[in-house]
């Protein structure tokens, strides 16, 4: 399918497919990647998004297919300017955390200062300890900051917060959102839709090696699931309910409502005196357009 | 091409192995504690190099009180040395395991003895047993003269040949093993990432493997000089000269092995394939002069064979440079072709 992103396209992807003898990894992914813009590639494990971004990074060759890197066909100067954190990364062993970003920076023409981006990836601490000696949070800092170290433009995180305890996540999330705010145009994959939805304004569901769905997370969510749920305690759910504008279901001590017109049900709830304080009301996220689209959950 | 990228790859390479204190401590005892080893085996004029058994001797008795029997020339010879065994049964079993050359019994006349055919040495001892069970004036005489000029100890000619095999493990496993795991754990990925070119990358690996092995050898070279104070009669420089060719050319064997494979087992078997080879072959530990004309020409394929025909002829003759420029040119000629190949093969994730 084509999709289109609303601001100047940074990156276009033309037809983008890579085959591995029967495997279809990536088959025909055609788009366009917005300048500033906070882009997501979400799917499950195995739908082909980090070999879709690492031929987008040139790391690995594609099958068939054209990238456009700011209109033109990507040069030497590509690597200049992008910044790379991979899924899995070992680093040099043997050296600290400042040496490493010491060692990387003299990769560049251009680079951040280094105690610049030791402040923003919260390494003051540990930037003398050896790459081995520090946690996986520090880890995954470090190499978000050796992505950011080139000063690049265009910012490729792939599965940034795998493996991260809830407070390690959130704080990447924190920098990844700062590095935002800074302008610069950053590619996201992640199998998390929490991630998803909390960083990126531009959204892409891939599915067997294609992008299914495209849009902003609330377009997505609008467009796909615009059925809420009000789950209403059984003791307080009147007898003749009359008509709710809902599917009704009962599950164990509650009833379900599931409506596209939330604020009909609760008024007509609250008109024949159902105590609000016990009811709960799910909004769908974008799990639910990905169980929609492809009748599988994301975690499969 | 930019040298800082390349410095910047340099640097961290010797970070890595100046910090890595077992492998670095390694390296550097490794050889020097195989040549102090030697030293001090090969310290006397003479060796026992052959063992011959003698029973029945029994726990009281000495080995010494039963040789009556046996010529005197012969138990006084000092390559052989006498083991006693209490019965038959424990001799036969040392025979057969060729733990022992030939097995005697004492107290028999004629002499009983038993030996392996298929032991080289027993038949030398056979016939060393022989020889001094001719009476002297029946033999035909001989005259000892000297060997003139210089005579070449065994841990002379041996030093060479130790330095050259660690050099040549460093080399190999320095840069192959490495780059392999390398590119199996995403270092080289994350490399890739950046502007550095594979050129400046496997140029980089080559120089800071190169410094570190002539690193490692003055080293190793200045201690063990220190304790079993060796004799070079050639040139110092032309020594290192020599070195350093035959240390470019292994490291660039190495970049061939790391310049594809994710799987380190499969590198340590190929590693193994070539290093164990061009150890026995390449005569770190002795001579292959007499051996097959096809395993002569044979080891001629593998580059320390050159470093260490020209490293001998520099150190133990006194060559100069030109004499050994032959084996100098094969070296550079190896290291292009080993160059060409690594970096036309190289591949960055593959």
């Amino acid at each position: 399918m084509k999709a289109t992103a609303p601001m100047r396209p940074l990156l276009e992807l033309v037809d983008i497919h890579k085959y591995y003898k029967r495997l279809r990894a990536v088959d025909g992914v055609s788009m366009t990647i917005g300048q500033g813009s906070c882009f997501g590639l979400l799917g499950p494990n195995g739908v082909g998004k980090t070999t879709l971004i690492e031929i987008i990074e040139d790391i690995i060759d594609p099958t068939g297919g054209t990238i456009l890197y700011k209109g033109a066909r990507r040069a030497a100067q590509f690597r200049q300017e992008v910044g790379i954190m991979f899924q899995q990364t070992a680093l040099l062993s043997f050296l600290s955390v400042a040496e490493t970003l010491e060692t990387f920076s003299r990769l560049y023409d251009l680079t951040e200062s280094i105690d610049h981006l030791i402040q923003l990836c919260h390494l003051e601490e540990v930037k003398a300890q050896l790459n081995d000696k520090i946690s996986g949070g520090q880890k995954q800092r470090l190499l978000l900051a050796l992505a950011l170290l080139n000063r690049p433009e265009l910012v490729f995180l792939d599965e940034p917060s795998t493996g991260l305890d809830p407070q390690a996540r959130r704080n990447l999330w924190d920098i990844i959102k700062t590095v935002k705010s800074q302008g610069r145009t950053i590619v996201l994959t992640t199998h998390y839709m929490e991630e998803a939805e909390k960083l990126c304004d531009d959204i892409a569901i891939m599915d067997k090696g294609n992008v299914i769905a495209r849009g902003a997370p609330m377009a997505l969510i609008e467009t796909h699931c615009r059925r809420a749920t009000l789950s209403v305690p059984k003791a307080q759910f009147p007898e003749k309910p009359g008509d709710l504008q809902g599917f009704i279901n009962e599950r164990g001590d509650r009833i379900q409502i599931r409506t596209d017109n939330v604020n009909a049900v609760v008024s007509k709830l609250l008109s024949m005196g159902v105590d609000m304080r016990g009811v709960n009301l799910q909004t769908p996220s974008l799990e639910d357009v990905f169980l929609k689209l492809t009748g599988r959950s994301l975690r499969e | 091409m930019r040298f800082k990228r390349m410095w910047a790859i340099f640097h961290a390479r010797n970070r890595e192995f100046f910090r890595d204190r077992a492998a670095f401590g390694w390296n550097f005892l490794f050889p020097f504690l195989i040549i102090l080893g030697f030293g001090v085996i090969f310290k006397g004029d003479y060796q026992s190099q052959f063992k011959v058994g003698l029973f029945p001797i029994f726990p009281s008795g000495s080995v010494h009180q039963s040789i009556d029997l046996l010529p005197e020339s012969f138990v006084a010879f000092k390559a052989i040395s006498l083991v006693g065994f209490e019965t038959r049964a424990q001799g036969m079993d040392k025979l057969k395991q060729h733990k022992i050359d030939l097995l005697v019994e004492t107290g028999t006349q004629p002499i009983r003895y038993w030996v392996s055919d298929s032991s080289p040495s027993g038949a030398i001892v056979e016939r060393l047993l022989k020889e001094a069970l001719v009476p002297p004036d029946s033999a035909v005489r001989f005259e000892k003269k000297d060997i003139q000029g210089r005579q070449i100890r065994y841990i002379d000619w041996l030093f060479p040949g130790v330095l050259g095999m660690n050099m040549m493990f460093s080399a190999l496993y320095g840069v192959g093993w490495v780059v392999v795991r390398y590119r199996k754990n995403g270092v080289l990925k994350r490399l890739k990432a950046t502007p550095l070119t594979a050129f400046e990358y496997l140029t980089a690996q080559l120089i800071s493997r190169i410094f570190l092995l002539m690193f490692t050898l003055v080293i190793v070279w200045v201690g063990c000089d220190w304790i079993l104070g060796f004799r070079v009669y050639g040139s110092l420089m032309n020594l290192f000269l020599v070195f350093l060719a035959g240390s470019t050319c292994m490291t660039s064997l190495g970049l061939v092995i790391a310049s594809r494979g994710t799987s380190e087992e499969f590198t340590n078997g190929v590693l193994n394939f070539i290093s164990w080879p061009m150890m026995f072959l390449s005569e770190v530990w002795f001579s292959i002069e007499g051996a097959p004309g096809w395993l002569q020409a044979a080891a001629k394929i593998f580059p320390l064979t050159h470093l260490l025909k020209a490293a001998r002829q520099v150190m133990n003759e006194g060559e100069g440079l030109f004499a050994v420029m032959p084996e100098i040119a094969i070296l550079c000629a190896m290291t292009l072709a080993f160059l060409l190949a690594g970096a036309t093969m190289f591949s960055w994730n593959k």
